[in-house]
């Protein structure tokens, strides 16, 4: 696979389209009837997916985009077993508009789960037809036909042709039947090893990798002033001072979007600083004080989501409940958003490192009303995203101002502040858990409520959910967020338990109204709801004086479920876990969306007596992921959500008042640090053959809960307001 | 204005405003694209070049001001013999990094700290790379990465 897919794609950009290849996108099931595999549904002709060249390069092209989950080196690894050939032959385009299969967004745990079941199967169908081609030429049947590196040869030493001299350079007009079996998990050489990302070294090395370090011929550098406050109106700027600056070439007004192209780009950050002093702007934000006694008075649309109503008719012993707040929280890229746009006069060049690139460019394309075929979108990487941030908004940036400045690509580079203030947050949430338990402390009904904004406003197509989009003079509207539903969910992921009580209720209180702007932050609601949940388990087997972990056992019938709690504990030692004045151990546990990875989480704290300073001392971590195409990548997957939760739960809340955020850079919003980082094991459980379940969002939520129930298992202080700080734990402490 | 710069043992003639951060001096003047933008006051390290051999916030110090003083960036990081430093391999094979975007600015904090400790401690590890912030949560690797590099500097 060519270790340098994103230099080249970097320098070449456009280039690579002297490949395309794309076959007609047409929907449909499969011929015999039954659902094609993943994302061939909607992308149903092999040549979509896979290119043999007349070079002997092959070409894997994909919807899904390389966000540092690795997501591009798994299915290289899937498409090279399928096919036969060593990962060095392999060329991967992806997210690019006129050449990719359209994958919808690469999010929610999805892309190998979909996109990899696609390549799977995509790949498989090619090679069965290959072989039939060259069974036709060497006249030798195809089930005794072997393949090396795209070499077709008949057995012992007779004649071969190669995949290249068969079809090089020709489309193979044929749509996916769905009906090759891909190879069985013994057959495989390189899904389910620890094959090392081809994008890492130049990433590490300094190479142009990211759409940052794109320098196209003739670009400029736009920036943006954006308004002081959510829904400011623009009413002067000093446009005329600013032209005059050097190297600044003009000065973009359209309503409340205002911005500045320079020859260079201190230029352009000094020219965007003038500007911002000069914007005379009219506030009107009105931010709630209380985010979460906000919530509860809102008008929500209500949804029961679960009901099972409890057959027999014992009276529960005891009622117990609790309230457990989620703040608002940031997705917090190291890189802010950026992007790189270029306008011929009736067509827009879009470089983005957008999750969503096909929808955010149709986005684009209806704000700036041309035909959506006119937008080309292209993926470059940007800093790791973990949801909806700038990036999207960038983007429509860059397209206003390049529209402005035709035929020079505009660069346009968020600050950090720009970050901070304006990306889209996670929901802030309020959570209420009542248990009716029997005499044992054994839950008969459980009841949860919760209340939430939305957590997916992503362009979708719509110039409305785009910053730009908002603030021209012609505004686009906002459209109302939706809420999900199942199987995935959003507000209410995981909020259905996994675990067996006979009686149950679950309601989802979604409040449509934004006064923070919000969307996808890993997880969704699932961060929330896991802790909430596990928090509320904790507490029932504290008032059942039973061990938690025998108690979650007790409450769960599915044997995975079972096996992650098991293997984590022994693994962590936790019967033999001294006690020590001060510390604490605690477990998390959930099933991802109740349909991807499991994964427990053990975690021991160490508490400050005086200070009440909180220290996680070491982490453990076993997941079951069902059949693991790089564990190596799962495991960093892994563990990089376990430290990212430690560090929402243990620091993170975005700051304003009545008006404005006031969370804007790193000491106003602060991360945890390499000496607050603890030390983790991660394990996965092996389940060759079982469907791949994703891994990118699973220890949000037991790792945040993993965290209280050790706190509380230290201190005898149970927090249910994330983050848990030390300033919380001190007047709860005080209370008590 | 023009000034010369001394940047991965080359001396280079710039001409850029006099206040330019030398962070866009490398990245748009020079092509070289290691050093990254993060936040532009100091606060991450994903900017970190060495002068002199201590690490520097390239986003915060005017290029024009650097005079005589070297700079070397993570493409001008080189062992003793001219091979890629051992750091670099040493970030590959732990496979240190998810997006990657912050790991040049952690290696060159992290040569720093190697050319004055050889053998650190983890505690000594994380007190050097305390002010460069991750994001992806690659902080176990880091460290790793910095360790198994250590050993084959000073086995
Ligand atoms: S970009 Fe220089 S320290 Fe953040
Ligand atoms: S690897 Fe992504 S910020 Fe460090």
């Amino acid at each position: 696979m060519s270790g340098d897919i994103s230099r080249r794609a970097v320098l070449q950009g456009s280039l690579l389209l002297a490949f395309a290849l794309t076959g007609p996108r047409a929907l449909g099931a499969a011929p015999g009837g039954g659902e094609l595999p993943g994302s061939l549904r909607r992308n149903r002709q092999l040549d979509a997916w896979i290119r043999i060249g007349a070079d002997g390069v092959v070409t894997l092209k994909t919807g899904k985009v390389e966000l540092g989950q690795g997501i591009l080196t798994a299915l290289g690894q899937l498409c090279a077993d399928e096919l036969d050939i060593h990962l060095e032959r392999l060329h991967i385009i992806s997210g690019d508009t006129a050449v990719s299969p359209y994958e919808g967004t690469t999010a929610g745990s999805n892309s190998v789960s979909e996109g990899g079941k696609a390549v799977r199967y995509a790949a498989a169908e090619v090679r069965a037809l290959l072989l039939r081609m060259a069974s036709q030429q060497l006249r030798v049947p195809a089930e005794r036909l072997r393949v090396t590196d795209g070499t077709i040869s008949a057995p012992s030493g007779g004649a071969s042709v190669t995949y290249w001299n068969l079809v090089g350079g020709k489309a193979l007009n044929q749509a996916a039947t769905g009906t090759v079996k891909p190879k069985a998990p013994g057959e495989r050489k390189h899904a389910g090893r620890a094959v090392p990302r081809v994008d890492l070294p130049g990433k590490i090395s300094g190479e142009p990798a990211f759409v940052q370090d794109y320098r196209p011929e003739r670009m400029v550098h736009g920036r943006v002033v954006r308004a002081p406050s959510y829904g400011a109106t623009l009413e002067s700027a000093d446009a005329a001072t600013v032209e005059r600056m050097p190297g600044v070439h003009t000065v973009v007004r359209d309503g409340d979007f205002l911005g500045v192209i320079a020859a260079k780009e201190w230029q352009a950050i000094k020219a965007a600083s003038v500007l911002a002093q000069s914007a005379r702007w009219k506030e009107q934000a009105a931010l709630p004080a209380d985010p979460y006694a906000w919530l509860l008075k809102q008008p929500s649309r209500d949804s029961v989501i679960e009901e099972t109503v409890r057959v027999t008719d014992v009276a529960p012993e005891r009622t117990l409940e609790a309230r457990y707040h989620r703040p608002y929280q940031m997705h917090g890229a190291i890189g802010p958003s950026c992007a790189v746009a270029e306008w011929d006069g009736e067509r827009l060049t879009l470089h983005t490192h957008s999750q969503s690139v096909f929808d955010t460019s149709a986005a684009i394309a209806r704000m700036l009303r041309i035909p959506v075929e006119h937008v080309h979108g292209m993926h470059l990487p940007g800093s790791g995203c973990y949801g909806h941030n700038g990036a999207d908004d960038a983007a429509a940036d860059a397209a206003l101002l390049a529209r402005a400045h035709p035929r020079h690509p505009v660069r346009v580079q968020w600050s950090r502040e720009d970050e901070h203030a304006c990306e889209p947050y996670g929901s802030a949430m309020v959570l209420d858990v009542r248990a009716g338990v029997d005499a044992q402390g054994n839950v008969l009904d459980w009841n949860y409520e919760l209340w939430s904004t939305p957590h997916g406003t992503r362009p979708g197509g719509h110039p409305g959910n785009l910053l730009a989009g908002r603030s021209l003079k012609a505004p686009f509207p906002m459209p109302t967020p939706g809420g999900g539903g199942p199987p995935n969910y959003s507000a209410d992921r995981n909020a259905i338990p996994l675990y067996d009580f006979p009686g149950r209720k679950v309601t989802t209180h979604l409040v449509t109204q934004m006064p923070l702007r919000v969307s996808s932050l890993r997880g969704l609601g699932a961060y929330g709801n896991v802790f909430a949940i596990e928090s509320f388990m904790d507490e029932l087997a504290h008032a059942a004086k039973v061990d938690p972990v025998e108690y979650r056992l007790r409450h769960l019938q599915d044997a995975r479920a079972k096996a992650v709690i098991q293997k984590a504990v022994e693994r962590f030692g936790w019967s033999q876990t001294p006690r020590v004045p001060h510390r604490g151990r605690g477990i998390g546990f959930a099933r991802y969306k109740n349909i991807a990875s499991y994964c427990a989480v053990c975690l021991e704290v160490e508490v400050d007596a005086t200070t009440h300073a909180i220290r996680v001392r070491r982490a453990v971590l076993v997941a079951d992921a069902g059949e693991v195409v790089n564990p190596d990548g799962a495991a960093n997957q892994l563990e990089g959500g376990l430290i990212q939760s430690l560090s929402w739960s243990l620091k993170e809340a975005v700051r304003h008042d009545a008006r404005r955020i006031t969370s804007r850079d790193w000491s106003t919003y602060p991360i945890l640090t390499f000496s607050e980082v603890p030390s983790v094991e991660v394990e996965l459980i092996e389940r060759p053959g079982e469907p791949s379940l994703g891994v990118g969002e699973a220890s949000q939520g037991p790792s945040a809960a993993a965290l209280g129930n050790a706190l509380f298992d230290a201190t005898g202080v149970r927090l249910r307001d994330l983050p848990l700080t030390p300033e919380r734990l001190a007047k709860a402490r005080e209370a008590r | 204005m023009t000034f010369t710069l001394d940047v991965n043992g080359t001396k280079h003639a710039i001409d850029a405003d006099d206040d330019t951060p030398l962070l866009y001096v490398l990245r748009d003047e020079l092509g070289l694209h290691g050093a990254r933008y993060g936040c532009g006051v100091g606060q991450c390290g994903a900017c970190t070049v060495l002068s002199n051999g201590t690490p520097l916030r390239s986003c915060v110090v005017p290029a024009s001001t650097l005079g005589e003083r070297t700079v070397t960036t993570v493409e001008g990081l080189r062992g003793e013999d001219g091979s890629p430093h051992p750091l670099l391999r040493a970030f590959i094979a732990e496979q240190a990094g998810q997006c990657a975007y912050c790991i040049p600015g952690m290696v060159m904090t992290a040569a720093a700290l190697l050319k004055h400790t050889p053998r650190p401690t983890e505690a000594q590890i994380h007190a050097a790379l305390d002010a460069n912030l991750c994001r992806c949560g690659s902080h176990n690797r880091i460290v790793r990465a910095i360790q198994r590099a250590a050993e084959e500097l000073a086995p």
